[in-house]
């Protein structure tokens, strides 16, 4: 199941010319800079901007091709907007009872009272949408979208306009959306951190182009895309918690690259987690360290090695399949002689549980 | 205390105001919705041409309604070759020239409402698969209802205030076309002051309430809307 899109939409001084195909489940997010064209092709997804050569089918069916155009209301879609966009003159539950009562019946897969205790707003329905917090209004959006059922959920910065913490309230929202009730997302983003724990895909935009898709893990340790030359460029890593040290509160967690140990013991054995490791927290030995206060020692092998700047070097390692990255001196490099193949232990000074 | 005569004018006045109001909303909705839409580049012609009877003498207003509506005008002609009278001094005569005089009081609050309202709030309806008529009734209209009470009292009150227009193409014909501000100025005429008073007060009362009643809700509203 596959989402297939072809969109060529020109305005002027801008021009979105876009050919991409991604999986029709999960989490895809659109990344890159302000005015790449991440909300005019979501837009376009949604029937919101006309397009008429354009061709969009999701998991097989034609949502527009040359000849046929189904309007934005005919869409079997859900659309978060940016900025807050309740309906003033109506309260919360009548918000919500918007979409879902112009849906027919058969086609109702998720039901009210779960949108609402999915995102946690059965406090604040007989409200006015202007007497919410920001937070509260987008949570409401959200599940005023999710409510309808659609086959294809679409986010256009659905964080942007709320500050960190709003932001944490509202993250294990999303996260659960798609674990919960299996509708494929759409996430339009600027910011790393958000697709870092968000996505699933990733589409690279930049100037209104395709760049590059593929799967989060894949895209963020590509040598020869941006992100893995950000500053704060890290790998992310799928693992499983098998188990605790509770004399050290301590979690272990396995990926196929080996075993993994974080700080905490919330989390149950058999949880999925993700993990998240900064290249600039990974370095490199040829043996194995024995004495090291450092807890996350795996073997891998190098994979590339790609310059960073004058001094330093980005090298991409897998550990089992699992892509890493490290950087570290190209000093270090040299003394290493470090090369393609070559098989190596990585430290990992810190590993970041996205929550 | 008030005569029949002055009754029989108020009921009139209140009657061309009604209907005056009422048309002008059916068939001002449709037009102030597609000037607040539309990106055509002339539009500003339209929004002038609705703007005039603003600044133009209702005479000037009545007099070329006169020449329109009379027997030998396209308005009247048509209607006297269709075995009918022609409209100039009737009732139906009167409410077509109030629907001009009254026009932009109408329009203008109902098309600022309109835009006001902008894009969004439709689009987030259109993803919540409301059709376009849906969207117009469930979104526009409520989002709307100030400027709909603004235009439906300024447009009632300023057709209860009309002179020139209605002595242009009215007459003065009891129970047809002499409306209140014909009849208070017949009184002044004839040295009635007392009954000229009476109908005065009585109209100005009524636009005041009018006018409160206008303010007192849209600013009821306004609290919900932030």
């Amino acid at each position: 199941m596959t989402i297939e899109a072809r969109f060529r939409i020109d305005r002027g001084s801008f021009t979105l010319d876009v050919s991409l195909s991604i999986p029709a489940r999960g989490v895809t997010s659109l990344l890159g800079p302000s005015g790449c064209g991440k909300t005019t092709l979501l837009r376009a997804i949604a029937g919101l901007e006309r397009c008429h050569d354009g061709l969009l089918k999701v998991g097989g069916v034609i949502w527009q091709d040359g000849r046929r155009f189904l309007a934005p209301h005919q869409r079997p879609l859900g659309y978060v907007f940016q900025e807050v966009s309740l309906f003033d003159h109506l309260t919360v539950v009548r918000n919500l009872e918007y979409g879902i009562k112009r849906v027919p019946k058969s086609e109702h897969r998720v039901s009210l009272n779960r949108a609402i205790e999915l995102l946690g707003i059965g406090h604040l329905l007989e409200r006015a949408p202007g007497t919410l917090s920001g937070g509260e209004r987008q949570r409401v959006a959200i599940a005023r979208a999710v409510a309808v059922s659609p086959r294809l959920l679409l986010m256009d910065e659905p964080l942007a306009a709320l500050d960190p913490s709003r932001k944490q309230e509202i993250l294990p929202y999303i996260r659960s959306l798609h674990q919960e009730l299996e509708i494929p997302v759409i996430f339009v983003s600027h910011a790393p951190d958000e697709v870092a724990r968000l996505a699933n895909h990733l589409v690279l935009l930049e100037a209104g182009r395709v760049v590059a898709t593929g799967d989060i893990q894949t895209m963020l340790t590509r040598l020869d895309m941006p992100l893995a030359h950000d500053s704060d460029a890290a790998a992310i890593i799928e693992a499983v918690v098998t188990g605790h040290d509770e004399n050290y509160h301590l979690t272990h967690l396995d990926f196929s690259g080996g075993r993994m140990t974080v700080t905490g013991n919330a989390m149950r054995t058999g949880d999925r987690v993700r993990l998240q490791i900064a290249a600039r927290d990974v370095s490199l030995t040829l043996e194995r360290q024995s004495d090291t206060s450092i807890l996350n020692i795996f073997p891998a092998t190098v994979d590339a090695i790609i310059d960073e700047g004058s001094a330093q070097v980005t090298v991409r390692l897998l550990a089992g399949d699992v892509p890493l990255l490290s950087r570290i001196t190209k000093k270090s490099a040299a003394e290493l002689g470090l090369e393609p193949g070559k098989p190596v232990y990585a430290q990992a000074k810190s590993v970041a549980l996205l929550t | 205390m008030i005569s029949e005569s002055d009754l029989t004018a108020l009921l009139v006045t209140l009657k061309l105001a009604l209907l005056t109001t009422l048309i002008l909303l059916v068939l001002g909705t449709p037009l102030a919705w597609w000037m607040a839409r539309t990106r055509w580049r002339f539009k500003f012609l339209l929004e002038a041409v609705v703007a005039l009877p603003l600044v133009l003498p209702p005479t000037v207003l009545g007099f070329y309604l006169l020449l329109a509506l009379g027997p030998n005008g396209p308005l009247g002609g048509l209607m006297e070759s269709l075995g009918g009278r022609p409209l100039a001094f009737t009732f139906t005569g009167l409410v077509i020239g109030s629907v001009f005089y009254s026009m932009p009081f109408v329009i203008q609050p109902l098309q600022d409402a309109f835009a006001g309202i902008g894009r969004r709030p439709l689009e987030v309806a259109a993803t919540l698969r409301a059709s376009p008529l849906d969207r117009f009734f469930t979104v526009v209209l409520p989002m709307a209802r100030p400027g709909f009470i603004t235009a439906a009292v300024l447009g009632f009150a300023h057709t209860l205030g009309e002179f020139g227009v209605v002595l242009m193409i009215g007459g003065n014909i009891p129970g047809e076309t002499q409306v209140m501000s014909i009849a208070i100025y017949d009184h002044v005429e004839g040295m009635d002051y007392a009954n000229a008073h009476i109908l005065s007060v009585g109209l100005l009362l009524l636009s005041f309430l009018m006018l409160i009643a206008v303010y007192a809700l849209n600013r009821r509203f306004r609290v919900v809307r932030p």
